[in-house]
């Protein structure tokens, strides 16, 4: 029933609201207070006190795409578990087996990535 | 839902959808009008999340959670991750290009013409099937029953797909 969702909408009406509050308030505040003086100090990405190093849009390295395709392909097998978690005791040793066909074949990539390396961060 | 008691539920459902649909419109424009590509993927996750609002509206709760799951949990981080990767397409100094419109613009309206027709001439009949309560169980049955040959054989799509990226990226690395 779309209503038992009603919550979550809530929730995100919530949750973006305070975003956009916070953003607008910090807005107003700078625009009341505070003298506005170009300084190229204040145009420096802040790194938590430190001076950054090098430019913050430079390229980043291929291993993360390599990880991120990683999560997404296991997140699909999850979203294949899920549904079979629900009806795991209906369906006995029969679906035991089917699941452990379809999470042995994963796994046996699993293991390849493993042993290529890919795991490890240069 | 106590606090809406009074209220007809079809019209709130309405000006939901009215809501769900108008926020994917607007971010889905936000997505091919936005000067930075880097926001447009931002808006493409918003236009992700807004569509999985739409499969709640649908009772379609299990295809939501995956909506939210794979395509904002997930492919959104790769689309992110692809952007950054790119050479140069972070660089502000690049602006985007429109060297391809006119293609782009042959293969809309073709596509355009395609859809129309379709919402236009085809029959939208009401299924005569009773509406299932129970999704899950109903779907992870028919998984590991009717449909067991298919289950594995997407496995073995995962692990070709997860070969690909492997042998894809070591290769970019000169490895």
């Amino acid at each position: 029933m779309p209503e038992d969702y009603l919550p979550i909408l809530i929730y995100f009406l919530i949750a973006v609201g305070f975003a956009l509050a916070g953003i607008a308030t910090s807005h107003l505040l700078s625009f009341l207070f505070v003298r506005r003086r170009a300084a190229k100090d204040k145009l420096i990405p802040y790194e938590s006190g430190m001076l950054p190093q090098g430019p913050a849009r430079r390229r980043f390295h291929v291993q993360f795409y390599l990880v991120a395709v990683l999560f997404i392909l296991f997140d699909i097998e999850i979203v294949f578990l899920f549904p079979w978690a629900v009806v795991f005791r209906e369906l006995q040793i029969l679906g035991l087996i089917e699941m452990g066909l379809f999470i042995l074949v994963l796994f046996l990539g699993l293991i390849y990535v493993w042993k290529k390396g890919a795991l490890e961060w240069e | 839902m106590p606090p809406f008691e009074n209220l007809p539920t079809d019209l709130v459902l309405q000006g939901i959808f009215l809501l769900v649909a108008g926020l994917i419109v607007v971010a889905a424009v936000a997505v091919v009008t936005l000067r930075n590509i880097f926001h447009s993927a931002l808006a493409l996750i918003l236009c992700f999340s807004a569509v999985a609002g739409l499969y709640i509206l649908l009772e379609a709760p299990f295809v939501a959670a995956v909506q939210v799951l794979i395509y904002v949990g997930a492919i959104s981080v790769l689309i992110l991750f692809a952007v950054m990767l790119t050479e140069r397409v972070m660089d502000p100094k690049m602006g985007a290009r429109n060297e391809q419109w006119w293609l782009g613009l042959l293969l809309t309206a073709i596509a355009a013409t395609g859809l129309g027709a379709i919402v236009g001439f085809a029959p939208w009949p009401l299924s005569k099937a009773p509406i299932i309560n129970d999704q899950i169980t109903a779907l992870g049955k028919e998984f590991l029953t009717t449909y067991v040959l298919p289950f594995e054989v997407a496995s073995l799509l995962l692990l070709m797909a997860l070969l690909g990226a492997i042998i894809i990226a070591r290769e970019k690395e000169g490895g």
